[in-house]
């Protein structure tokens, strides 16, 4: 819940900048500091994965078992003596994301375009529901008839002759020019 | 960019900005109202090869090394990663020189070529060190 809360409320902020919560419900990393409770604990360095932050202030995984303590041991000799998996055992225990996995694409964009329509749609229902339910009659002013004798009268009081409305109407050919 | 030259006229003295595009590389913030002395490219990296080649550096300034450097608005001279690889190596921080890689990459942006470019300049640096590339970990893939 805090996780997803703040994850949005970082991709508003900043695409790329997403930090990873590492309170008791984080799935991979493991340190000893909070079991109980849900809240970070702001005064104790914080991972996060960040595109212009290489380097967080602490790694992914604190707290080490056997086989990683044996590992980080190794990582003191020579890196060539390191295989391929062990090298990239050492950067999974300091990282979680790496660089590509960081940028993948989200498909939040569906989201948000499918929720736009959502509530283009409810609005088209309120309005048609307004149009038929709340409307008044129209007046009588906008029947057709009514409309033919107002532009009659209008050309007949020659409103706007030079630039404007009669200045449009062929009073030779009584036709629109 | 030249600026800041000074012509005594009789009445009036006026400061002219020469805009000279010659072949020596721009120093990196220029600002013409200002009289400070502006630091070059080569003093630029040869501050920050310092930096990383103190014999007893630690963990904090290493971090705080590279993230103030991708923070910068440049893809950091191969002379200056190397400087910073051997730093992870004396920290026995292998994991941090992958990284390293990982962000320069990512800091090139558009520009596709620089990356091999520095690559090509850091292997005998990562085959001395035994360091292996994204790539060849096979982490450059999702």
């Amino acid at each position: 819940m805090l996780h997803l809360t703040t994850g949005r409320v970082g991709c508003l902020l900043s695409k790329q900048a997403v930090v990873a919560l590492t309170s008791s419900g984080a799935r991979m990393s493991s340190h000893g500091h909070h079991e109980v409770s849900d809240s970070v604990d702001m005064s104790q360095p914080m991972y996060w994965d960040r595109l212009d932050t290489p380097l967080p202030d602490r790694p992914w995984k604190d707290v080490l078992d056997s086989t990683d303590k044996s590992l980080k041991q190794k990582e003191k000799g020579p890196w060539t003596a390191l295989s391929k998996e062990e090298k990239i055992a050492l950067y999974r225990l300091k990282f979680n994301h790496t660089y590509p996995e960081m940028k993948r694409p989200s498909h939040e964009w569906k989201t948000v375009i499918g929720g736009m329509f959502i509530f283009f749609g409810i609005t088209g229902l309120v309005v048609f529901w307004q149009g038929h339910y709340v409307y008044p009659p129209q007046p009588h002013t906008f029947g057709e008839e009514w409309q033919a004798k107002q532009i009659q009268r209008m050309l007949d009081m020659r409103i706007n002759p030079i630039e404007g409305f009669s200045a449009q109407w062929d009073y030779k050919n009584k036709q629109w020019k | 960019m030249h600026c800041g030259k000074y012509i005594k006229s009789q009445t009036v003295k006026l400061c002219i900005v020469v805009l000279h595009i010659d072949g020596i590389r721009s120093p990196l913030a220029s600002r013409c109202y200002s009289h400070a002395k502006v630091e070059t490219d080569e003093e630029f990296d040869a501050r920050w090869v310092t930096y990383f080649s103190k014999p007893d550096i630690d963990a904090w300034e290493l971090k705080k090394g590279m993230n103030t450097l991708i923070g910068y608005d440049l893809v950091p001279e191969a002379k200056i990663l190397d400087s910073a690889l051997r730093a992870c190596r004396r920290l026995n921080d292998l994991a941090s020189a992958i990284r390293i890689l990982e962000a320069v990459k990512d800091k090139s942006g558009p520009h596709k070529d620089i990356y091999p470019y520095l690559i090509q300049e850091l292997q005998p640096t990562l085959i001395e060190l035994g360091i292996s590339t994204p790539e060849d970990l096979g982490m450059d893939k999702l």
